[in-house]
Formats: structure tokens, C-alpha cells, sequence
């Protein structure tokens, strides 16, 4: 009998390859718990959560990546999620960004419909398929040294990567992020990642989000710009 | 001159700066396809369905780029459930439809998504535009180009199946 190793903590394996991220990495993350992950890590105007439409994590990141060459952009997306969105890996594989990579986290589950076996769980191999479909690379993560080698590939190399880490089902606390309020009123603005706005501006943004924030029933309410 | 209603559409999309075009091909967007594949300053990519791009023109305006999903009537049921992302951020989003299922359709399977694009896309929050003349059709594209990146909504432009003409499988 082979010696079980304790699976990948979600929070942990994301926290680390967040770890040394700098200006130029931009994160987009899946709806749930992946969206909780990158908010755990640590909030901040580079990330863009999504809370809903489900399948459309990855063509969102390849619309950033395409408009934003110079950043490397990582999409973080459930197994649930990138099953619903499964072309979108062929989409990718032949459109081929170079600044793209896709982090699956992968507990083999839906977690957060009552815990059913996924997909993932029932032997489809993403990270196969992410091969298949023309992905310049692609590995599956299940220890820890596995994810150290792994991370400068993700933060990068050559895209489009795709990491699928294999992680556990333990359930980790809602970490939802501040910066669902302030991303919304930013897109409202027009621009949330493009060149323009100005730094002054942007700050002035911030300003007007940390006043958000306090009421962020405003938002739904009335247009702020 | 109405005959060239796509290479019109393509200069209001530079006079635009449209940088991103995802289509799932189709009969009706066959020469614009072909321009904008072709452009330097555009990047078109091909989808394998159509909600994938809805995500995308998500993303290329969050990244700061202007950018528009080609498809066809059919594929606009695909994309319902995406178009809320566009829907709680308040990004645009503009889409040019060309019609299946109408005007003289050969195949009846088009007919059910024909007749409910409209409604299907307005219940879901898009603006809908319509042109059933040649000679409307790139007029409405820029209509279209200049409501929606100006007034961060959602459009879609239907380009009725008798400016295309009716898909003749006897040739």
C-alpha cells in the first residue's frame, strides 16, 4: 500500500502562488470558493472576481491577456467550472496567448451544492485535454514540492499554462472580497484594467470605493459615475 | 453599394477601434470574418460557442479594449445566462446577429430560435436594433457601436435573413 499523503489545502496552494506576485500579474477568478481563495490571499485592485456566469472564467481572462500583453494574466476556476467551459481550452489552445494561465482548482467535488462527486472526480483528466487542445503546458499538481517547481511556469512561462492542483475538500471559511464592490464601480467607470485611468485617477477611485464600501447599497440604487 | 453592407460595417468598426472580434462562423458574417481576420490591429478569434464570447468581450473591456461578437440567431440562446456579467458590472457589450428562421428558411430546426431571439435577448437586458435593408445595415452597426461603448449597455444589431438572403443547400 502506497503511503497517503494529506491532499493540498485550496487556500494554502493559491496563497502560494499569489506569494511573490507583482503589478504586472493580473487575477480572475471562477465564481465560488476560487473567487474566496484569491480574496484570502490578499485583495487588491489586480484581482477581478467573478460571482456568477458560470463556464466564462477562462474567455474572460483570453480577452484581458489579448488586451493587456504586457501583464501575464491567471485564471483561477473550479473543476466544476472549467468543465462547463471546456471549449473555452480548445478556444485558448488555438488562440494560443502567451500571457495566459489557467490554475484549476480541482477538489473533484461540487462543494458548494451539497459536496456531489464532479467530474474531475469520476476520471476526466483536465489536464489531458488541456494538452489535447494545444496548450503549450500543462501538469497536475498534487504535493507541495510539485507546486514550488511549478509556480515561476505559472507566473511566467511561454503560455498558454494550465496547472490542474488536486486539492481537498475541507471546507474553508466565505472570504468574500471587498473588491466585488469596488471592481463594479470601476467597470461602471468605463475602464477597470486599461491604461486609462490615470493614476491620479485611480486613486481617486479608491477613495470613492472605501466610501462604497460603507454603503454598498448605493451601488444598486444609482449609477456613481 | 448595399451589396458591400460587410466592408462598411469593417470601417465603422476601425473608425470605432474595435481590437477584438470573436465569431462563431456563420454564412451571414463570412466576408466581415474574413476582414477582420485578415487587420493587423484586430485580433479575431473563433469560438466554439457563441457564450464564450460574451465572457470575452467581458474581459477585453475590463482590460481596456473595445470589442464585438458575431453570431447568428441561434447561438444568441447560448448566451443568456453569460450576459449577466455584462448585466451586474454594467460592461457593454455589442453583438451583430445575423437571422436565421425567418424570411424563407429552408431548414425548420432554425426556426424556433428565430423567432425568439428578440425577446430572448431583450428579456435578458440587450437593447435591440433591427435592419431589413441592405442599405440600413451598417448605419445600424454604428448606431449600435455608439450607444453601447457610450453608454456602457448592452446591443445587439439583427441583421434580417432577407439582407442575407436564404442558405440555399441545392448548390
Amino acid at each position: 500500500m502506497t503511503q497517503q499523503t494529506k491532499p493540498l489545502n485550496r487556500r494554502v496552494a493559491v496563497k502560494r502562488i499569489l506569494r511573490d506576485r507583482q503589478q504586472d500579474v493580473l487575477a480572475v477568478t471562477s465564481l465560488g470558493n476560487p473567487t474566496f481563495d484569491v480574496a484570502a490571499a490578499g485583495d487588491t485592485p489586480q484581482n477581478f472576481y467573478l460571482w456568477g456566469a458560470m463556464g466564462g472564467a477562462v474567455t474572460f481572462g483570453l480577452g484581458v491577456a489579448l488586451a493587456q500583453p504586457a501583464k501575464r494574466v491567471i485564471v483561477f476556476v473550479g473543476d466544476g467550472e472549467m468543465m462547463m467551459g471546456l471549449g473555452s481550452l480548445a478556444t485558448v489552445g488555438v488562440d494560443r496567448p502567451a500571457n495566459l494561465s489557467i490554475v484549476v482548482i480541482d477538489n473533484e467535488h461540487y462543494a458548494e451544492t451539497g459536496m456531489q462527486l464532479a467530474h474531475a472526480g469520476r476520471g476526466v483528466d483536465i489536464t489531458a485535454i488541456a494538452l489535447a487542445a494545444g496548450f503549450e503546458k500543462a501538469t497536475t499538481i498534487r504535493a507541495e514540492n510539485e507546486l514550488e517547481e511549478y509556480v515561476d511556469v505559472i507566473l511566467k512561462a511561454t503560455g498558454p499554462v494550465l496547472a490542474t492542483v488536486k486539492v481537498g475538500t475541507d471546507p474553508e471559511p466565505t472570504a468574500l472580497p471587498p473588491g466585488m464592490v469596488r471592481i463594479y464601480a470601476a467597470v461602471s467607470a468605463k475602464r477597470y484594467w486599461a491604461p486609462r485611468p490615470t493614476q491620479v485617477s485611480r486613486l481617486a477611485l479608491e477613495i470613492l470605493c472605501k466610501s462604497v464600501l460603507k454603503g454598498a447599497s448605493i451601488l444598486r440604487s444609482r449609477p456613481l459615475f | 453599394m448595399s451589396a458591400n453592407w460587410p466592408e462598411t460595417i469593417f470601417e465603422h468598426f476601425k473608425a470605432a477601434d474595435v481590437r477584438q472580434v470573436a465569431y462563431v462562423p456563420d454564412a451571414g458574417h463570412k466576408l466581415l470574418i474574413e476582414r477582420c481576420e485578415a487587420d493587423a490591429d484586430i485580433h479575431a478569434v473563433s469560438l466554439t460557442t457563441e457564450e464564450e464570447g460574451v465572457a470575452m468581450m467581458g474581459g477585453a473591456w475590463v482590460g481596456g479594449q473595445r470589442g464585438v461578437l458575431l453570431l447568428q440567431s441561434s447561438g444568441v440562446g447560448n448566451c443568456i445566462n453569460m450576459l449577466s456579467l455584462q448585466h451586474e458590472c454594467r460592461m457593454p457589450i455589442v453583438m451583430l446577429v445575423t437571422m436565421r428562421g425567418e424570411w424563407g428558411e429552408f431548414n425548420p430546426w432554425q426556426v424556433a430560435m428565430g423567432k425568439s431571439t428578440q425577446t430572448a435577448l431583450e428579456s435578458a437586458g440587450v437593447y435591440v436594433y433591427r435592419a431589413d435593408d441592405p442599405d440600413d445595415v451598417a448605419e445600424t452597426v454604428r448606431a449600435a457601436l455608439n450607444f453601447g461603448y457610450n453608454t456602457s449597455r448592452m446591443v445587439a444589431v439583427l441583421i434580417g435573413q432577407r439582407v442575407i438572403g436564404t442558405k440555399n443547400f441545392q448548390k
